[in-house]
């Protein structure tokens, strides 16, 4: 017992470690691209984890959860940039960005209690789109959103008078946004993984799996099915509201072309390839669909180059490819993810057996 | 003293009428069985008592209350718990997980667990397999889970429809055992079931339910050696 709890710590500390200076071991060899990169990544956690909640944990397909994400960067925008000039510290407008997310999932989860399936995909689909749509549109009579232009000039974080928006110097070390950033993301992504871990071993986490699987025994347990699964849709929508956020300050600019379909499409192959419902497979799935495309950008041009001397397919359209080609792939050989929880596993081997 | 008292009972699914007015009781700690052949009403009448099929007439009062209006889900606060058939056993939670449902509606942790314990000295093939996925045990052992869970839910009533479907001879004999073992912990039960013989020979009463209506009621001793009841569902 001790022995695993001793390596449980060790394996810990490492991990620290390695997070703690990561953007500095990344930054120096591979450049501050990366860096960027992998603040990216953070942020996809983030959501995934989001998104997880629905999906994973309460069974419910939700093709629309971009919406959450640009729920939460339009509040940071709109309460932190000079679009109307007003200009929150991040500490209020992050949570009321969240806040606000979360009745945005309240109000898509009310409709939508009784669909199942592919209907329930349709309408959060649908849904996806119209808040895209309404930002892309709010810019008459009233300029809410500035329409297609987006808004411009957010605020950089500001952490007891430093603004993590500029370079500075500590110690010798020259502190690029992308360094700070990458630890206030850490920090918040951290927060959302222990939420969602607390959450799955409760007894809420325990009712969603026992309503995915048979909500008639489920409500005979005492279970109110409509509050659980809002609840579900609430939760997610907070953490996709939290990272919304943070993506519009670290941006500087958001347009609502950030939040297209093919986002939410990205954010929900992260859960399914990495494992649904499984923390671990989830963080493993928003890492490595972030940080693949950005290595295949590199090599494919490249490649290409030299295999036919021109460039035969656009580099952007040959990730789509090769994305579409790895997806079908990992479907056939490995449904369940690439690191399914144990549940999830067993699920598989039903379905397979039946 | 009754817990249960269903007066007059009417159910419809669209013009057909499956439960045509019927009047039972059901007294504090016994055990009474509904039996009848398929398609009878029995488990429309279950589902009735617990909220999941509208009624079309009549009145169910539980434990002095009308409980016509309540919500499904708020039927277990009430002390009334249904193990549905097919035993309704969350597969893909663990055996520990699934007694844990049990008190979802409770708020005292320290009870809940010292129930689980309980649970587990009852059953002690549970407390084996507590981690184990409940789909993966045998249909008695999950027949066990289930039982175990609604004894955790402290049901004034608890209502079992057809525990014995699809299960082997064997195990039925051992399901209703574990019945018994329930019913010795002062539970009060209501037994809807197609195998007739084995339901009221557990049973201090019973009633007989022939398409929508109650045909025959009394002590499960009398029924038992009731020719009609003998020719008709004890074959012979």
């Amino acid at each position: 017992m001790t022995m695993d709890t001793n390596k449980k710590l060790a394996v810990f500390i490492a991990s620290a470690i390695v997070l703690a200076v990561l953007p500095f071991v990344v930054g120096s060899t591979l450049g501050n691209s990366w860096v960027r990169t992998i603040d990216f990544a953070l942020l996809y956690v983030m959501l995934a984890l989001g998104l997880n909640i629905v999906v994973g944990f309460a069974g419910l397909l939700d093709l629309g959860f971009i919406a959450f994400y640009a729920v939460g960067a339009y509040s940071f925008a709109l309460l932190g940039s000079p679009h109307f000039d007003i200009h929150l510290p991040f500490y209020i407008s992050i949570p009321l960005g969240a806040g606000l997310a979360a009745m945005f999932g309240l109000l898509l989860g009310t409709p939508v209690l009784k669909l199942k399936g592919d209907y329930l995909a349709i309408v959060t689909l649908g849904f996806g789109e119209i808040i895209r749509i309404f930002m892309n549109n709010l810019n008459a009579p009233v300029n809410i959103t500035n329409g297609p232009q987006g808004i411009n000039l957010i605020d950089p974080i500001q952490v007891g008078g430093v603004s993590l928006g500029k370079a500075i110097e500590v110690f010798g070390f020259n502190l690029n946004p992308v360094h700070m950033y990458y630890y206030v993301f850490l920090f918040l992504t951290v927060v959302v993984v222990i939420m969602v871990y607390r959450l799955q071993h409760s007894r809420i986490g325990r009712a969603w799996v026992a309503m995915r699987e048979d909500s008639i025994a489920a409500a005979a347990m005492g279970l109110n099915i409509r509050n659980i699964k809002l609840l579900a849709f609430a939760l997610g929508a907070l953490s996709g509201g939290v990272a919304g956020g943070l993506f519009a300050t670290f941006q500087g600019f958001i347009s609502p072309e950030s939040f297209g379909l093919l986002e939410s499409i990205m954010i929900l192959a992260m859960v399914v390839l990495g494992g649904m419902g499984h923390i671990p497979g989830v963080i493993l799935g928003a890492v490595v669909l972030t940080i693949a495309p950005e290595i295949l950008r590199d090599v494919i041009g490249p490649l290409q180059m030299k295999a036919f001397g021109k460039m035969l397919v656009d580099p952007e359209n040959a990730r789509m490819l090769l994305f579409g080609v790895a997806m079908v792939v990992m479907m056939l050989v490995r449904p369940e993810g690439m690191w399914p929880s144990k549940r999830r596993a067993a699920e598989f081997k039903d379905a397979k057996k039946g | 003293m009754s817990i249960l008292d269903v007066k007059n009972l009417q159910v419809s699914y669209g013009g057909i009428q499956a439960v045509k007015g019927i009047d039972f009781h059901i007294n504090k700690g016994e055990l009474v069985t509904l039996i009848g052949a398929n398609g009878a009403g029995k488990t429309t009448t279950l589902k009735t008592l617990v909220g999941m099929v509208k009624i079309a007439g009549g009145s169910i009062n539980f434990d002095g209350k009308d409980t016509t209006s309540i919500a499904t889900h708020d039927f277990v606060r009430n002390g009334l718990v249904m193990v549905p058939e097919g035993r309704g056993v969350f597969a893909k939670l663990t055996v520990e997980e699934n007694l844990q449902m049990g008190g979802y509606y409770r708020n005292d942790r320290d009870g809940i667990a010292r129930d689980i314990a309980h649970v587990y000295e009852l059953f002690p093939r549970l407390k084996e397999r507590y981690k184990q996925l409940a789909g993966t045990l045998s249909g008695g052992e999950q027949q066990m889970v289930a039982m175990g869970r609604a004894i955790i839910s402290k049901p004034k009533l608890l209502l079992l429809d057809e525990p014995s479907m699809g299960l082997a001879p064997l195990i039925v004999e051992k399901i209703f055992e574990i019945i018994q073992m329930v019913a010795a912990e002062g539970v009060t039960m209501l037994l809807v079931e197609q195998n007739a013989k084995l339901a009221l020979q557990v049973s201090q009463r019973g009633y007989v339910m022939e398409s929508g209506k109650i045909s025959m009621s009394g002590p499960a001793k009398e029924l038992l050696d009731d020719e009609r009841v003998r020719n008709a569902y004890l074959g012979g």
